[in-house]
């Protein structure tokens, strides 16, 4: 078990909180940019993927995780970038130019959208973020002239500094670069002001407001925010699909999405990443799983049988996610063999506070 | 900011005058359906007094405070801070202005630390943009520094030092109550709401909460209107006294005045028939 001794005020700011961090997660980004010397394409494919999906997961997480306002339409911000980047790109924008331009343009649907959130709780922001997503699909299959419609949309390699970003090396790197980038921006924004307004909304709505936290802007903020980050995955989504079509941007998407932060630990920023892993390999999983079945049980709808029993699973069984499981595991290792049943468990309130709305 | 805004906004600059006290109620009042739950309460505070507002369950306290916190919107009344009209103001301006409240039944954060919950208290004194936090600039961080300072002047007053980093949910209630209290104070507040800060707590917390709300009256100088039961509590900290019931005022005066009132003690006890 370690101790971290406080003696000052800086310490509690600081990213690493003490000479493990760095050594784990200096080590984790050795190997993640060492990957492409010695990953086959394969591996590295989905390390992309795991990368954009990363991105996808910290931008729900904003909003979902910390700001506890739910969405299920996070699939349409992701066609707003992927679609935004795809033509522009065509137009022959320059990538540095295209992506914050996709952020900007999804960010700025999130603010629309997350105006009518300032008003809906739970269940109908659920609903209404999900009409959401269908308008958007259904916006881009007939708007024929500007999208291709259900015909699709052929995205070429971004073009960086001069250069087409084409060897897979080459936009693994970028995908990891953005990854990191708007990982640490979370981080920032999470020990400032703003991210502990957010929480606070989160947590009380009512006692963030008596804390002079200004509700609809907070709400908004978060919705525009998280729908910008999207966008940049969306951005990097259109570059590695090549393909974009109405039928990617469902809502099958957006509860993929979804799943991302349930099952990574919804309010952790390692939940994210982990859930994004978590959803890049269970396809592969369950291939290897295939083989092991009796032929004949095994057909193409085992996989979302095998996620939504996840997802329900993980609902109950462990709401912390595995994020938590690991904070668990890790508890319990290091109190051997003084780790009580329950240590996580959230104590009840002496006396639930009267909810004023 | 739509057209209907504009002309409140305008109404109250012309009334912007209407009001020289340093915090004045006027004619308050609202309904719950049928119910008048307060019904033409007026009071002004002077700066620096404690001022008190008693009253049986259910006379109306609380939800004066939920007046002033604009919670709910009155039915009747203004509410004047400063010569200043609140009413109509959305309800994180309160903050901003500089009133903070406590409430009844504690409203903590209650899945954070001590300190991020008195950390949220400094929201109203943030001064950075959003972009400055998404980088952390050294002007962001040597702001936190300065919340934190801020913070722990705060810890160190109400003897919290430990429990800086226990997650609130755990703690005993009597230091939840005083954790709300802290917040509160965190936001460097000119006046002080306090529901029945004694409610739950047993004597010797009680002796300690009295001790913190004359410090905060002496050493801070911050004004406090509070609701409370324990007429002990009333009576040694108190400069004046409101007393309420069924939402209506029946008696002000210094501590000792409206306890020995007859209206007061009739609604108390009940009366006769
Ligand atoms: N949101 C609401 N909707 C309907 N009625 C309400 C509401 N809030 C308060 N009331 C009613 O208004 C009256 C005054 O309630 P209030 O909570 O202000 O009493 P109180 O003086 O604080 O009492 P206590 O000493 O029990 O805290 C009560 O009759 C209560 O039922
Ligand atoms: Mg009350």
């Amino acid at each position: 078990m370690r101790f971290i001794f406080k003696t000052d005020y800086a310490q509690d700011i600081r990213i690493a909180k003490h000479g493990g961090h760095w050594f784990w997660y200096g080590l984790l980004l050795a190997l993640l940019v060492a990957a492409p010397a010695f990953a086959g394409e394969y591996l590295l494919t989905q390390l992309q993927f795991i990368a954009i999906y990363s991105i996808v997961g910290f931008g729900l997480m904003l909003l979902v995780g910390f700001t506890g306002q739910v969405s299920l339409g996070h699939a349409a911000f992701l066609a707003v970038g992927a679609y935004t980047e795809g033509l522009l790109q065509a137009k022959g924008v320059p990538f540095l130019i295209s992506l914050p331009a996709a952020a900007l343009f999804a960010g700025a649907t999130g603010i629309i959208v997350g105006l009518p959130a300032l008003r809906l709780k739970g269940i109908y922001l659920a609903i209404a973020t999900l009409a959401f997503n269908v308008i958007v699909e259904e916006i881009i299959a007939r708007w024929e002239d500007l999208t291709g419609g259900n015909a699709g949309l052929l995205v070429k390699p971004a073009v960086l500094l001069g250069q087409a970003v084409e060897s897979p090396a080459a936009f693994y790197y970028l995908c990891l670069a953005l990854a990191v980038m708007v990982c640490l921006g979370m981080i920032n924004l999470l020990r400032s002001p703003t991210g502990r307004a957010f929480v606070a909304i989160r947590d009380s709505e009512i006692s963030a407001s008596c804390m002079g936290v200004n509700l609809a802007k907070y709400k908004t903020l978060s919705f525009g925010l998280s729908a910008a980050i999207t966008g940049i995955a969306g951005a990097l989504y259109a570059h590695k699909i090549a393909f974009l079509s109405p039928e990617q941007f469902g809502l099958f998407q957006s509860i993929e999405m979804l799943t991302i932060v349930i099952l990574g630990g919804v309010g952790f920023l390692h939940g994210a990443v982990l859930g994004a892993a978590f959803i890049i390999f269970l396809p592969q999983g369950i291939a290897i799983a295939k083989d092991w079945l009796p032929p004949g049980v095994a057909t193409s709808g085992v996989q979302a049988v095998v996620f939504g029993l996840v997802l329900v699973g993980f609902i109950i069984f462990e709401p912390l996610g595995l994020y938590g499981r690991w904070l668990k595991i890790r508890t319990y290792l290091e109190l051997f063999p003084f780790y009580r049943r329950g240590m996580f468990r959230r104590q009840k309130a002496y006396a639930k506070s009267e909810r004023l709305r | 900011m739509t057209s209907n805004d504009a002309v409140r906004e305008r109404s109250r600059e012309e009334q912007a005058t209407g009001s020289t006290a340093f915090f004045e109620v006027e004619n308050l009042g609202i309904r719950f359906g049928g119910v008048r739950a307060v019904d033409g309460v007026s009071f002004a505070l002077r700066p620096g007094e404690v001022f008190t507002i008693i009253g049986p369950n259910g006379a109306g306290k609380t939800t004066i405070f939920n007046l002033i916190g604009l919670i709910y919107p009155a039915s009747s009344g203004r509410i004047w801070f400063d010569g200043r009209d609140l009413t109509g103001l959305a309800p994180h301006r309160i903050a901003e202005l500089g009133i903070a409240r406590t409430f009844q039944n504690i409203e903590l954060f209650e899945h954070a630390t001590v300190l991020q919950n008195l950390l949220i208290g400094r929201h109203r004194h943030r001064r950075s943009a959003l972009w400055q936090e998404l980088l952390f600039t050294p002007g962001v961080r040597r702001a936190e520094l300065a919340q934190r300072e801020a913070v722990e002047k705060v810890i160190d007053f109400l003897d919290l030092a430990h429990y800086r980093d226990s997650l609130v949910g755990g703690l005993p209630y009597g230091v939840r109550k005083v954790i709300e209290l802290a917040r509160a104070l965190a936001t460097e507040p000119r006046l002080l709401l306090l529901d029945e800060p004694s409610s739950g707590l047993n004597p010797e917390e009680t002796d300690d909460m009295a001790f913190w709300i004359e410090d905060i009256k002496n050493d801070l100088g911050v004004t406090v209107l509070m609701v409370e039961h324990d007429m002990s509590l009333v009576a040694r900290v108190s400069d004046r006294v409101l007393a309420l019931n069924e939402g209506r005022p029946i008696a002000q005066g210094t501590p000792a005045e409206v306890q020995s009132h007859p209206a007061v003690i009739e609604a108390y006890l009940g009366s006769e028939d």
